[in-house]
């Protein structure tokens, strides 16, 4: 008998450790893709049950009830109720609650009750929960409910057997247990009485120890203290950004190197001509000046990775909320605004955290200011080449302090836009309130961590494969036809397409220090920004030879002026030098009107910053 | 309909409280609070947070600036909210 996919969605409160038991049940079986017209994360795995049956899990964003406040809870809603475009009505559901807080999980469970559907509890992290003493008297839970109850601990071997078992068993006996849906939005009188009721159900079948996790409060008493707190903050940050600079270092040198011997390799091996020149100097030398930012860009996300698990965001965001709430930002803004740091894209994305639409557009039109992982390889490249390795004050690398520099502008000019935004459209409005839960502290699992490097690794190496490498084919391409006539003196470059489009922009680009080899660079810059580095190494490299690719830094310190350097540092800072993010915002905001916005008011502080910077540089000597 | 927080000595705004207050649920008062929300949408978030009546609250935290957010306790998690939407909610 063939049978077909069985239908799970996974269900449960923030925090519920929903992901981690995802993770579990289904391991590296996953298909990440959205929800179709809305950019809500459908994250679906599949799994097979000891009895062979095989099974589409769905995880569900997190939500307290099927209300729908925002855009991730309707689709919660929808999902469960079978009303979503293209997904059929679930099977199971599946909830999660943290066994250790079982309240507004339980409410919620007693909610979801009324769709009707087949539902079985989880009472996750069973372990943590035994530890601090907290007994469930499971049979009790469950006929109070009148749903099966199993216990499981997602992060542990077999912790997942009794509930594999127990979605055989429901399996087996058909969808005869689905009943009529009668779910309809719960009023005030209604939430109440379904929190009453859980908190019943709770006192009658769950011991709660006398003391709470003292480790959580303890933690807390100095991470969320007003001044120690935000201290403890900034150092944080402070030492992700030297981490970014210093410790990648050993790394990136070991995959330059690599790149380097292959091009040799393929120059002693490949006769002089076209073809050598287009694997070496387009290939070789162009993608490998973007992988080798590798390192760099999966330090970040391990912090990011890091703080999430830990539960370390919803603080960060608590501290901020009121510092932000000066710029005009809200608290939950923290969060896909630091996301920011490591892409726009997913930071973008995660501003659906934020239900007020207002400050949604906010924290969407500037996320793109924080310094993203692809602004790194610019910033590194002319840092290295201009910013000699110093150390300030004994212990400071003067390069990752001109670093840490760069974010603060990103950082500054972020909130000085917000602030403007908040003035000039919104004066009069009260701002939207913050709510959030504070979860207790967890070990970040190795497991879950590793998973999220691996999957941002891979779309990294995926656009430099992809993206990166066609717009290195077309640079090397325009650096080299049309070919030089014979006997010509000047380096080929000067009597290529590049050098002609190059010089068509630069009388447009020339106040800001930059030369036709800038403007040339900054076009496929446009796709993705760190293709601007790899360009500049193809334009050079075709220009002044081997010697030239291998130590590009070097060769922009000869060809430039300081000023100009400086110049073209600011202006990364501000630049809309990506088509993805644009695309983001476009999608996210449902219309042009909001992306063009984005585009021109960066295009035009980018232009005013540089042209700035230039002329003090230059005023001081340093043009 | 708003409530006087001066009507009983005992009784009072959570978005009045000091760290360290610990005290229980009295009653949702939505109207209260001078938020964006509407009077019921804020009291059914503060529900889905668990403030309900009769549960246990204690402010264990608060910001730098104007002591705003504060971090609660309500049973047995911990919520931050602005003091603007802690006014909803009155304690004794």
């Amino acid at each position: 008998m063939e049978a077909a996919l069985y239908n799970i969605v996974l269900v449960g409160t923030p925090n519920s450790g929903k992901t981690s038991l995802f993770n579990a049940l289904t391991g590296s079986r996953q298909k990440v893709a959205n929800y179709p017209g809305v950019t809500v994360e459908r994250k679906q795995g599949f799994f097979v049950t000891p009895r062979g049956r095989q099974v589409s899990l769905i995880d569900l964003p997190g939500t307290y009830s099927l209300r729908g406040r925002s855009p991730d809870e309707e689709i919660t809603r929808d999902v469960v109720l079978g009303r979503a475009k293209g997904e059929t009505l679930p099977e199971l559901v599946l909830c999660v609650a943290d066994a250790t807080n079982l309240r507004l999980a339980i409410r919620l469970v007693l909610e979801m009750k009324h769709t009707g559907r087949p539902m079985v509890l989880a009472l996750n992290m069973f372990d943590i929960a035994k530890r601090r003493g907290v007994t469930v008297d499971v049979p009790a839970l469950s006929a109070a409910l009148g749903i099966p109850v199993v216990t499981s601990i997602a992060v542990r071997k077999g912790g997942t057997d009794e509930l594999l078992q127990l979605t055989d068993t429901i399996a087996a006996k058909s969808a005869e247990a689905a009943r009529e849906n009668d779910w309809r939005p719960h009023s005030v009188a209604e939430l109440r009485a379904t929190q009453r009721e859980a908190d019943r159900i709770i006192k009658e079948t769950v011991s709660l120890p006398a003391r709470p996790d003292t480790w959580t409060a303890r933690v807390d008493s100095v991470v969320l203290h007003p001044v120690f707190g935000l201290a403890i903050l900034a150092t944080i940050l402070f030492v992700m950004f030297q981490a970014v600079f210093a410790w990648a270092q050993p790394v990136m040198e070991l995959i330059a190197g690599g790149f380097e011997l292959l091009g040799q390799w393929v120059q002693a091996t490949l006769p002089a001509g076209l073809l050598q020149s287009f694997i070496q100097n387009g290939v070789i030398s162009g993608v490998g000046s973007v992988i080798v930012f590798l390192p760099q860009i999966i330090i970040i996300f391990l912090f990011i990775l890091l703080l999430e698990d830990f539960g370390y965001m919803a603080r960060a965001a608590f501290l901020m909320d009121r510092i932000m709430g000066g710029a005009g930002l809200h608290g939950r803004a923290f969060i896909p605004l630091l996301s920011s740091f490591a892409c726009a894209i997913p930071g973008i994305m995660a501003t659906r955290v934020i239900d007020n639409r207002r400050d949604r557009l906010t924290t969407i039109l500037i996320a793109p200011l924080m310094t993203c992982s692809a602004r790194i390889p610019v910033y590194t490249l002319i840092i290295s080449a201009f910013i000699p390795a110093k150390q300030v004050w004994g212990w400071i690398n003067l390069q990752g302090l001109v670093m840490f520099g760069l974010y603060v502008v990103g950082i500054t000019s972020a909130m000085a836009v917000s602030a403007l935004i908040k003035f000039f459209m919104w004066r009069d409005d009260a701002p939207a309130p913050f709510m959030l839960e504070l979860p207790d502290y967890k070990l970040p699992r190795l497991r879950s961590i590793a998973i999220g490097i691996y999957t941002r690794a891979m779309m990294f190496l995926q656009r430099a494969g992809t993206t990166i490498f066609a717009m290195m084919v077309l640079i090397w391409f325009l650096a080299s036809f049309p070919q030089p006539p014979v006997g010509a003196t000047d380096p080929g470059i000067d009597y290529s397409l590049a050098a002609i489009i190059g010089r068509f922009i630069e009388p447009v680009l020339a106040p800001l220090g930059f030369n036709w080899q800038i403007a040339v660079a900054l076009i496929p810059g446009m796709a993705a920004r760190e293709v601007a580095v790899a360009a500049l190494g193809t334009v050079y490299s075709i220009e002044g030879g081997k010697e030239a690719a291998e130590q590009i830094g070097q060769v922009l310190a000869t060809k430039w002026s300081l000023a100009t350097a400086l110049s073209l540092l600011a202006w990364y800072i501000f630049a809309p030098q990506c088509a993805s993010t644009l695309a983001v915002i476009k999608r996210e905001t449902g219309g042009w009107r909001w992306m063009w916005i984005t585009f021109f008011y960066m295009l035009a502080l980018a232009y005013a910053a540089s042209l700035i910077t230039y002329n003090i540089a230059r005023s001081f000597g340093a043009g | 309909m708003t409530f006087d927080p001066h009507e009983s000595g005992s009784v009072r705004l959570l978005g009045n409280a000091r760290r360290g207050f610990a005290g229980t649920v009295h009653a949702l008062k939505g109207g209260n609070a001078e938020s964006s929300l509407s009077a019921a949408e804020l009291e059914s978030r503060l529900i889905e947070l668990g403030f309900v009546e009769g549960a246990h609250v204690e402010v264990l935290h608060e910001g730098l600036i104007g002591r705003d957010p504060i971090a609660v306790r309500v049973e047995n998690i911990t919520v931050a909210v602005r003091r603007r939407e802690a006014m909803a909610v009155v304690v004794i």
